[in-house]
This record gives C-alpha cells, sequence and structure tokens, in this order.
C-alpha cells in the first residue's frame, strides 16, 4: 500500500496534522515548500491555514504557477479549509486581489459561518464514507454555488444542523477534493483514506 | 466534551476544545503582527501575516508613556476588524475578565491575556473556559505554560520583553520550555507526581506532555523580535509561529520587512532565503538591553 508519495502543502498551516493523517492510510509523505518537491509528489494536500498567507507565500517562491500546472495536468489534489479556498475557482469575501491555484468549478465564501466565536464542531454525512465524520469547522468557507455550465462538479457533504443547514461543505471534481471541515484534526483519518485511494487510482 | 455521544450528535457545538486550539493549529508556520490603525493592518495582511494583533500602543510606546496600560478602544479594534480578512486579536489585562467579555462581544478571533498591559489582579488568571473565544498566554517557563493551559489557554507563546527589540528573553523561555518537556519524557511514571507538584500544574496535563513530548496545545514566540533571523531562530528553537510586535511598525520600511519576517519563517531552515530576505530591509528598530532593564519594567514577570 505505501505505494504513493503525496505532498503536503508547507508554506504556512497544520501541516504536521494532514502528514499525520496522510501516513496512517499508508502514503509516503513529503513537505512541500519548493518547486523541485512538487515535482516528486503524485498528489497534494493543501492544508488548513491562511489562504492570503498561502497565496502570497507560493507567488513570493515561484510556487504559484508549478501548482497551476500540476493541477492542470490532472495531479489529484485534497484541500481542507484554507485549501478549499486555494482550489476553488472564484472565491467571495476575498482579501484585494486574492488569487487561488483554482481548479474546482465552485465560488466559496471565506470566513462563511462568522468570525472564531462562530467556529463549530457537530456530525456531518459524507457520500461515499459510511456513518458519520465528525466535522471541524473553524472560520471556516462554505461552498456558495456550484459554477454554471462546471462539469462533474459532485457535492459531498451538507450542514445538517444550526443555522446553516443545508450549505456545501465538501465537493469533488475529478482528481480534486475540498472540504470546509478539518479531519485532519479528528483522529478519523477515512477522507485522507478517500484522497489517498483517489492518488493511486490516478497513478 | 462528548460524554454523551448521542447528545453531542445533534446541534453544532461552539467553543469547544478542539475549535480554539484548532484555531491556533491553523495559524502554524505564521506571523502574527502588532498593528495600530486600519491602514497598518492591511500592511500586515499584504506582507502575509496570518492574524494581526489590535492595540492602541504597541509594546514599546508602552514603555515610552509609562502609566496604566489597558485594553484598546472598541471603536480602534472595530476599525481593523473591518479592515482585514484574516484572523484579529486582541489584548486584555492579566485577570481581567470583563475586558475580556467585551473583547468576545466585539468579535475578535482570539484574546491575548498579556502582560504587556497592566495586570488587574494580582492573584488570578481569566478562567478562560468561561469564554467561547480562545485566549493564547504568555509563559516563561514549562510550569507557567501548564498552569495557563489549566485555566482553558489554547495557545502559549514564550513571554520574552516586549517593546525592547530584544530577543534574549524568548530565547530564555524557548529553551527553558523545550528543556522541560523533554525532561517530563525522560521520567518514570511513578516520577511525574513529583514532576506535577514542582512544576505547580495538574498531574492530568503534565502526563500528557510527559507522554507525547510537546505541549497539548500550538506554542509561538513573541517578545522582542526584530529581524527575519530572529524569526528565524525562534523557529529553529522550536515554536510553532511567531509574534513580531514593536518590531515592524518601529522600523524604517515596515511593508517590507513584515514580508521577509513572514518568507524566512516559512524558510526558517534554509540560511540562503534567509540572508535574500535579510538584504535592504532599512533600520531596524533600536531596541533596548535588557539587562539595563529595571525588575519593575520587565513584563516577564507579570503573571503566575
Amino acid at each position: 500500500m505505501n505505494d504513493v508519495t503525496i505532498g503536503v502543502l508547507a508554506l504556512q498551516g497544520d501541516v504536521r496534522e494532514h502528514t499525520a493523517a496522510l501516513e496512517a492510510v499508508g502514503a509516503r509523505t513529503l513537505a512541500v515548500r519548493r518547486a523541485s518537491e512538487l515535482d516528486a509528489v503524485d498528489g497534494l494536500v493543501i492544508p488548513g491555514g491562511e489562504s492570503t498567507a498561502m497565496w502570497k507565500l507560493a507567488v513570493a517562491f515561484d510556487m504559484f504557477d508549478p501548482i497551476r500546472k500540476r493541477l492542470a495536468d490532472g495531479m489529484p489534489a485534497y484541500g481542507s479549509c484554507a485549501g478549499m479556498i486555494m482550489l476553488a475557482d472564484h472565491v467571495l469575501d476575498a482579501a484585494e486581489g486574492q488569487l487561488t491555484f483554482g481548479g474546482i468549478s465552485i465560488t466559496v465564501r471565506r470566513n462563511a459561518f462568522g468570525r472564531q466565536v462562530d467556529s463549530f464542531e457537530g456530525p456531518i454525512s459524507f457520500t461515499g464514507i459510511d456513518g458519520e465524520l465528525h466535522g471541524v469547522f473553524i472560520r471556516a468557507p462554505w461552498v456558495e454555488s456550484v459554477d454554471e455550465g462546471a462539469d462533474g462538479v459532485e457535492v459531498l457533504a451538507r450542514v445538517s444542523g444550526g443555522p446553516a443547514t443545508g450549505r456545501i461543505v465538501a465537493v469533488r471534481q475529478g482528481n480534486l477534493l475540498a472540504t470546509s471541515f478539518h479531519p485532519e484534526l479528528t483522529g478519523d483519518h477515512r477522507v485522507h483514506g478517500v484522497f489517498a485511494d483517489l492518488v493511486r487510482a490516478a497513478r | 466534551m462528548s460524554s454523551n455521544p448521542t447528545e453531542s450528535a445533534q446541534a453544532p457545538q461552539l467553543g469547544t476544545a478542539r475549535v480554539k486550539r484548532g484555531m491556533a493549529e491553523m495559524l502554524k508556520g505564521g506571523v502574527i503582527m502588532d498593528v495600530v490603525t486600519p491602514e497598518q493592518a492591511k500592511i500586515a495582511e499584504d506582507a502575509g501575516a496570518v492574524a494581526v494583533m489590535a492595540l492602541e500602543r504597541v509594546p514599546a510606546d508602552i514603555r515610552k508613556d509609562g502609566g496604566v496600560a489597558r485594553m484598546s478602544d472598541p471603536d480602534m479594534i472595530d476599525g481593523i476588524v473591518g479592515a482585514v480578512s484574516i484572523p484579529v486579536m486582541a489584548k486584555a489585562r492579566i485577570g481581567h475578565f470583563v475586558e475580556a467579555q467585551v473583547l468576545q462581544s466585539l468579535g475578535v478571533d482570539y484574546i491575548d491575556e498579556s502582560e504587556v498591559l497592566t495586570p488587574a489582579d494580582e492573584t488570578h488568571h481569566i478562567d478562560k473556559w468561561a469564554f467561547t473565544v480562545p485566549f493564547v498566554c504568555g509563559a516563561t517557563n514549562l510550569g507557567e505554560a501548564l498552569r495557563r493551559i489549566a485555566e482553558g489557554a489554547a495557545m502559549i507563546r514564550s513571554k520574552g520583553e516586549a517593546g525592547t527589540g530584544n530577543v534574549v528573553e524568548a530565547t530564555r523561555h524557548m529553551r527553558q520550555i523545550r528543556a522541560e518537556i523533554r525532561k517530563l519524557g525522560t521520567l518514570d511514571e511513578s516520577e511525574l507526581y513529583l514532576a506535577a507538584k514542582n512544576l505547580q500544574a495538574p498531574y492530568e496535563i503534565v502526563a500528557e506532555v510527559a507522554r507525547t513530548g510537546k505541549l497539548p496545545v500550538v506554542l509561538f514566540t513573541a517578545g522582542g523580535l526584530a529581524t527575519p533571523a530572529d524569526a528565524a531562530m525562534m523557529m529553529q528553537l522550536g515554536a510553532e509561529g511567531v509574534f513580531v510586535g514593536s518590531g515592524i511598525f518601529k522600523s524604517g520600511d515596515p511593508a517590507k520587512r513584515a514580508a521577509a519576517i513572514v518568507k524566512a519563517t516559512t524558510f526558517h531552515d534554509d540560511p540562503d532565503v534567509i540572508a535574500k530576505v535579510s538584504r535592504g530591509l532599512g533600520e531596524a528598530m533600536v531596541g533596548i538591553n535588557c539587562d539595563t532593564l529595571p525588575e519593575s519594567e520587565r513584563y516577564a514577570n507579570r503573571g503566575w
């Protein structure tokens, strides 16, 4: 099973937690901060963190275009929270001029649930995973809409309780997977397992 | 937290230890910058800061002005909250739980129960479990860090002398905390009871640190950082991220220095990058030698 190498974009964020989750599902991992490291991975996780900081650092260290190119070439990627923002084609409530890697034909809203006092955890049903996941949402984005005419965007999870009921919080399009919440903080590695299988199938 | 699983499977839960500590996990590898105006907050965000600390005066000016330093004016905090999309932190006085209540009602994302402000209680820190908003607290050693965590702190930072531009105290705290954690890891289980007594911290948290080899919350460095190399050194000493206070906006070219410190924090183990970003930053803040600071002006002595 230890057959693929999955990178974790290590510019900023909860890199360690994603790395541990990927290793728990049998993947080799590599912290990715340079283009040469990006070349060595079969798939990429974009962690939770601050999307504005990741954008600035990716541009400053010449990672932005190489990542876009790998994504366009079909490299599988999974983003949680800030990672979902980085994989979205469009962003609402963005910082001025904020760019994303893009790839998933969705519009996400940053900090959609509110400020940190509105951060929460609760159960989530996730298509393809039996039983419930425990969703941890921290200043989380949600998917405002799937872009018109988008091809093959699959909604995997929606909020099931509280004021945001029905909001889309997990999607997949082709080899790209994104969640508003942080499975890497829960010790439940099933979402990482889904992603590792996706990377194995794509190789 | 989930003593009753059927109940926890219902409505979303706010303000749990996991979402408080998790928020700090998301700041890792990043730089949190002190700002006193919305314009400075924008500069910080543009430079790649992961959060800003909103306050009326940076620590260097608090030192210069003297007097009692308190929570900032809500209007001033609102102005900064409205100016940026990244998290906003603000400081409450040690033990001043009403300042903390006010900050929570303003919607700040993290409260720093800070020795930079004048303490409001000489015995008790704020009961941080009583809040939905998470807290970061300073610590000079492991016992102090664990006492703050027992009170509900969701993030710990070193307690270097703020406003001095001198990292020597932050270095001491980082080395101290890390050394004490390593030492706990060498103890027999039966020795942890005495260790807890000596650390003046709850046994359960002491045992957890001994088992895991790390604090149960994120550890940042704060106090006296002024250069990209300062930030990188703290990261190499085991910090998971850095606070920079007076060091940015008391320097010659804040925007450039802020961006340089962000880059040096991410590439803290790459001297070529640190050398490159350290070029042409203009004047650093002047700074104060900590050994000439009178005891009464040492902020690290505040808190217990």
